[in-house]
């Protein structure tokens, strides 16, 4: 395999007295899916805003497909990136939130179409026909004309889905996709995750789905206390974990 | 189709044991309190056409008058000068509040604070008299040379100094709107359009603007009505708005009930056709806020004006069928 997708190396980043991540390593290769569990403030959410610049790292590096995300190495400093070429990088990589954050004021279509005309300058019939296909692969090809408000959860998440694939990203951040939802409705996202790890898609998915990260991902990290604890395949981290911390968390979910 | 539906009501009679038929909920006070107003409003009316002391000859008379009409010309035309400004100017400073960095947020925050607490009367006596302050104005470099240089007295006409005043303290109170309007709209949207690659000015103009304006345009629509009526205070910088016309006419003639009761008439008209526009613009503007059908504009508009009675004499069958 070619350079790794991901290079989170040395990562640290606080919120004025709180550290929120220290010495966060993580590496995922392409074509890769890792899952992201821990505790709640472990500092999940934080990792994946920081992996886009949505949040500035305050040390450390983080790299996406070899660049640099953020900034740019002039002799031994790191210099902040301009906001457009911050966007160009963020424009690369897709996000889904567990709120889906879907743009109320415009049509599931428009909301499909808006980044695609605005930031890479595709005209409207292309990127309609762009959206309509991504509604299909997402199982909404009904849903085109509807309001977001007007959609289930999941409905909702499955658009915020497809609203990242037509960026046509490299790396997919998913923080837990599915909480938001009732429990009939996660399997039909989950779906569509299962669907796009099967198509060769990088992901890294914050998640409490055990079952899902069991079968569907190649790699597992733990965090804790902002750092990664322990890394590797499910079969390792779920039936054979090293640390004590892994074995608690774990046990406590009635593993 | 009345019909079917009527009869298919009718065709499912009450029978003994069967499904019990629903009635609406009966309202007495609502009778009660409509005949007290009735009451009192049959007096009122009574006593507007039967009061001598009215004129409404007079009133006639005036009404459509040369003179009126050009000083509601004024006053129109000072509304909308001062909105536009208002509008225009407001908006760029409730975008430096808040995302001008901190240095411009400040200047923004205190051109807030200023124009907010000096009244309005002070303001126009103040921009009218600024030739005492500042005699010459004149665009150049700096402490160094000058471009263009005039004399600030023949600028500064009663038009310029009420368009100023008007506008700037218009201007403070707009970006207070906006900035709330703004501050409306969840985090997490500019944080979805901030990671599909989108940047500051459009996530504003496709993300933001859309969503805050529906919240702001009543308030919006409110501080248009407040400035119609503020209009009327440029009678002090002797511009010969519609208050300052029927001041002079009855000046001359001491009559100044019917003149009065002239002016007021026409800032009522201006009122309810700024309420109108109120409501089209909020029908225009938030549509995919709102489910199911909206009410006609007319009632809508009466609704605005505080009138409970428009629901009352409306059958709410519209709200009862959703
Ligand atoms: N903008 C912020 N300002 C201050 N503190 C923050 C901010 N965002 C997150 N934090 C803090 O950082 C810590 C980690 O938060 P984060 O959201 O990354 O946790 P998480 O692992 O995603 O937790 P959860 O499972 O509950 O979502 C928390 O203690 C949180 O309070
Ligand atoms: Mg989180």
């Amino acid at each position: 395999m070619s350079e790794p997708m991901l290079v989170a190396r040395d990562v640290s980043k606080s919120y004025g007295r709180q550290t929120v991540l220290s010495h966060f390593d993580l590496t995922v290769d392409e074509g890769e899916v890792v899952c992201l569990i821990g505790p709640s403030g472990s500092g999940k959410s934080t990792f994946l805003r920081c992996v886009n610049h949505l949040e500035p790292i305050d040390s450390g590096e983080v790299s996406v497909a070899g660049h640099l995300v953020g900034y740019r190495r002039t002799g031994a400093r790191l210099r902040e990136l301009s906001p457009r070429e911050i966007a160009a990088q963020r424009s690369d990589i897709g996000m889904v939130f567990q709120g889906f954050n879907l743009f109320p004021h415009l049509r599931v279509l428009d909301n499909l179409t808006l980044a695609p005309r605005k930031v890479r300058g595709v005209d409207a019939a292309t990127a309609e026909t762009r959206a309509r296909a991504a509604l299909e692969r997402v199982g909404l090809a009904g849903k085109a004309a509807a309001y977001p408000r007007r959609l289930s959860g999941g409905e909702q998440q499955r658009v915020g889905i497809a609203r990242a694939l037509m960026m046509e990203p490299r790396l997919m951040l998913f923080d837990e996709p599915t909480s938001a939802l009732d429990p009939e409705r996660v399997g039909e996202v989950l779906d569509v995750l299962r669907d796009l790890a099967a198509g060769g898609m990088t992901m890294l998915v914050v998640t409490h789905e055990m079952e899902f990260a069991r079968a569907v991902s190649h790699r597992v990290a733990f965090l804790d206390g902002g750092s990664v604890v322990e890394c590797g395949p499910p079969g390792q981290i779920f039936d054979s974990p090293a640390e004590e911390r892994t074995r608690s968390f774990l046990r406590r979910l009635g593993h | 189709m009345t019909d079917i539906r009527s009869s298919a009501v009718t065709a499912a009679p009450p029978a003994a044991g069967g499904v019990p038929r629903r009635l609406p909920r009966r309202h007495p006070f609502r009778w009660l309190a409509l005949a007290v107003i009735l009451v009192l409003a049959a007096m009122f009316a009574h006593g507007l056409v039967t009061n001598p002391n009215l004129q409404w000859d007079v009133v006639r008379h005036y009404f459509t008058s040369a003179d009126v009409l050009r000083g509601l010309r004024v006053t129109i035309e000072l509304t909308a000068g001062t909105m536009i400004i208002s509008i225009v100017l407001g908006t760029a400073v409730a975008a430096l509040q808040m995302s001008g960095g901190p240095l411009l947020a400040g200047v923004a925050g205190v051109y807030v604070w200023v124009l907010r607490s000096v009244p309005l009367l002070v303001q126009l006596l103040f921009w009218f008299n600024i030739s005492a302050l500042y005699p010459r104005l004149s665009l150049g470099v700096p402490f160094g040379p000058e471009f263009v240089s005039g004399n600030v007295n023949a600028f500064m006409t009663p038009w310029v100094a009420a368009l100023v005043g008007l506008g700037l303290e218009g201007s403070a109170f707009v970006a207070e709107t906006v900035r709330a309007g703004i501050r409306s709209v969840e985090p997490g949207q500019t944080e979805a359009a901030r990671a599909l690659g989108l940047r500051g000015p459009a996530i504003f103009r496709w993300i933001v603007l859309p969503q805050a304006i529906p919240v702001i345009i009543p308030s919006l629509a409110n501080i248009l009505v407040i400035t119609l009526k503020a209009t009327a205070l440029v009678s002090v910088i002797s511009l010969s708005d519609l208050l300052y016309t029927v001041e002079t006419i009855y000046g001359r003639t001491y009559q100044p009930i019917p003149l009065l009761l002239t002016a007021t008439i026409w800032y009522l008209i201006l009122t309810l056709l700024l309420t109108l526009l109120q409501r089209g613009l909020e029908r225009r503007f938030g549509r995919s806020a709102r489910r199911g059908a909206p009410a006609p504009l007319w009632r809508d508009a009466l609704a605005g004006l505080g009138s409970g009675l428009a629901r009352f004499v409306v059958p709410s069958n519209r709200r009862a069928a959703r």
